[in-house]
């Protein structure tokens, strides 16, 4: 691997699974939860994430030096902000119904904790090529736990993936839905999303005792 | 009354932790006890009572569209909107830094147990997230703005107390050990929430005595309500008279 020597890789490899940002370090949960309904607004947000993270590391690593560190929260601050601005107006621009389903939640990117977390931990500290690994990596393992939770909603929920109804038409009883399955409209709402992460935890945490609390 | 209940929908009904997962990430990590959970819940209600009417001062004269006009003829045509984000953002910053240095100077008692929550609150979603919803939920003015910060903040206070009240307690309980710590905690604010949307269906309620009277304001008003709150889940399957139609909805859609 000529691009990535085994340090590199590992910053990518590792908060996918035993550091991941939302199910270790408990960052970010703020806004991983509210839009996870259908899968197409969590995998959106986790590309939206993915780029504010991406280039906001490498900016605050290429002025790493010259930062106060007495003003430091605030020029993250307007660094996330600029980037969410761009983010926000692209989506407007080219997913104008996606951008209304995240409503202000595209906004709450600015004060997501894993932002402003790995900005402070790592892209203070680190050159910018592995600032830029480090941004990816997180918001790799922020994207998949979205992923996961928008996938179960969204399949249970309204038995759609992406809109495409892969379980059949529960008005003209195709599919599943002949057989007597109902959709659990339960799962559309905002406290399943929880105890969906609640469960993936559990999962995480049997299956690698070494998370356990306590 | 408009007050009363912006009040309580702002507290009960659209609960910043229950609802909208806002500011879950100090949610989960200052409730392990009560004492510093009812600080930082204290310091939430201070600063959102501050920052959403200051913000909502600046979203009517200065980022809206044609809020400038004030200024002149010229100025009715900008639209500034895209800004209020890291105005937004800016404006919170600094008055967190304000509220400190003025509560560090004439309360020191109060700055002993504020102090320390204050700088970590500047980042917690909950406190931008209450100026984004004032915005896109457009309160009317700014007596309600007012409200509408201090129902937000005790709603908050009241979900983090309530948690860690809890966790307090579950320490004696047997959770399985992989549940331990986050995972229960999720559980179990999962079904405080699942609690906190029975609230949802008490507002239409007390719509019902000014019906009689004035029918074409009511409904105006329900339409207004609504579309307020398109972007709540809990609301919109209660007024809807349930799950099964809100599911046919997404199916539609």
């Amino acid at each position: 691997m000529g691009l990535l020597n085994k340090k590199d890789a590992k910053l990518i490899t590792d908060p996918f699974l035993d550091n991941n940002p939302v199910t270790v370090q408990v960052l970010g949960i703020c806004s991983a939860l509210a839009i996870t309904a259908e899968l197409k607004a969590s995998i959106v947000m986790a590309i939206a994430v993915m780029a504010v993270l991406a280039i906001g590391n490498v900016v605050i690593s290429l002025m790493r030096n010259i930062i106060p560190s007495k003003i430091r929260i605030i020029v993250q601050l307007v660094v996330v902000a600029a980037l969410v601005i761009i983010v926000d107006l692209v989506l407007k621009a080219y997913a104008y119904e996606l951008s209304k389903t995240l409503s202000v939640f595209v906004g709450l990117i600015i004060t997501n904790c894993i932002i402003m977390g790995r900005f402070e931990a790592f892209a203070l500290a680190n050159s910018p090529y592995q600032s830029f690994l480090d941004g990816i990596g997180n918001a790799a393992g922020y994207g998949i736990i979205l992923i996961i939770v928008g996938f179960f909603r969204e399949l249970l929920g309204s038995g759609t993936l992406l809109g495409y109804k892969v379980l059949g038409d529960p008005i003209e009883k195709t599919g599943v839905y002949a057989f007597g399955y109902e959709n659990n409209g339960f799962m559309l709402l905002a406290p399943m999303a929880l105890i969906v992460l609640g469960i993936i935890i559990w999962v995480q945490r049997s299956r690698n005792t070494n998370l356990i609390e306590e | 009354m408009e007050h009363l209940e912006l009040l309580f929908k702002s507290i009960f009904i659209d609960n910043m932790v229950f609802a909208t997962f806002l500011g879950m990430c100090s949610y989960l990590a200052v409730s392990k006890k009560v004492s510093t959970a009812v600080g930082l819940g204290a310091a939430v209600i201070f600063v959102l009572a501050i920052t959403v009417p200051l913000n909502w001062l600046l979203d009517q004269y200065v980022l809206k569209d044609g809020a400038l006009a004030w200024l002149g003829e010229e100025y009715a045509a900008y639209d500034l909107s895209f800004l209020s984000f890291i105005m937004f953002i800016a404006t919170i910053a600094t008055m967190v830094q304000l509220v400190e240095i003025i509560v560090e100077k004439f309360a020191p008692a109060l700055y002993n147990s504020l102090g320390i929550f204050l700088p970590l609150i500047a980042v917690n979603c909950a406190i931008l997230g209450g100026s984004l919803f004032m915005q896109s939920r457009e309160i009317p003015t700014f007596g309600l703005a007012v409200t509408y910060g201090v129902g937000s903040g005790i709603g908050w206070f009241l979900a983090i107390l309530a948690i860690a009240a809890i966790r307090e307690k579950i320490r004696y309980s047997n959770v399985p050990p992989a549940l331990r710590g986050l995972g229960i905690t999720f559980i179990i604010t999962g079904l405080m929430a699942i609690g906190f949307m029975s609230f949802g269906g008490m507002l239409t309620g007390g719509d019902e005595e000014p019906k009689e009277k004035k029918e074409t304001s009511k409904v105006e008003k329900i339409q207004e309500v609504k579309k307020e709150y398109s972007q709540n889940e809990v609301i919109e399957c209660s007024r809807n008279g349930g799950i099964e139609r809100s599911r046919n909805k997404e199916i539609n859609k």
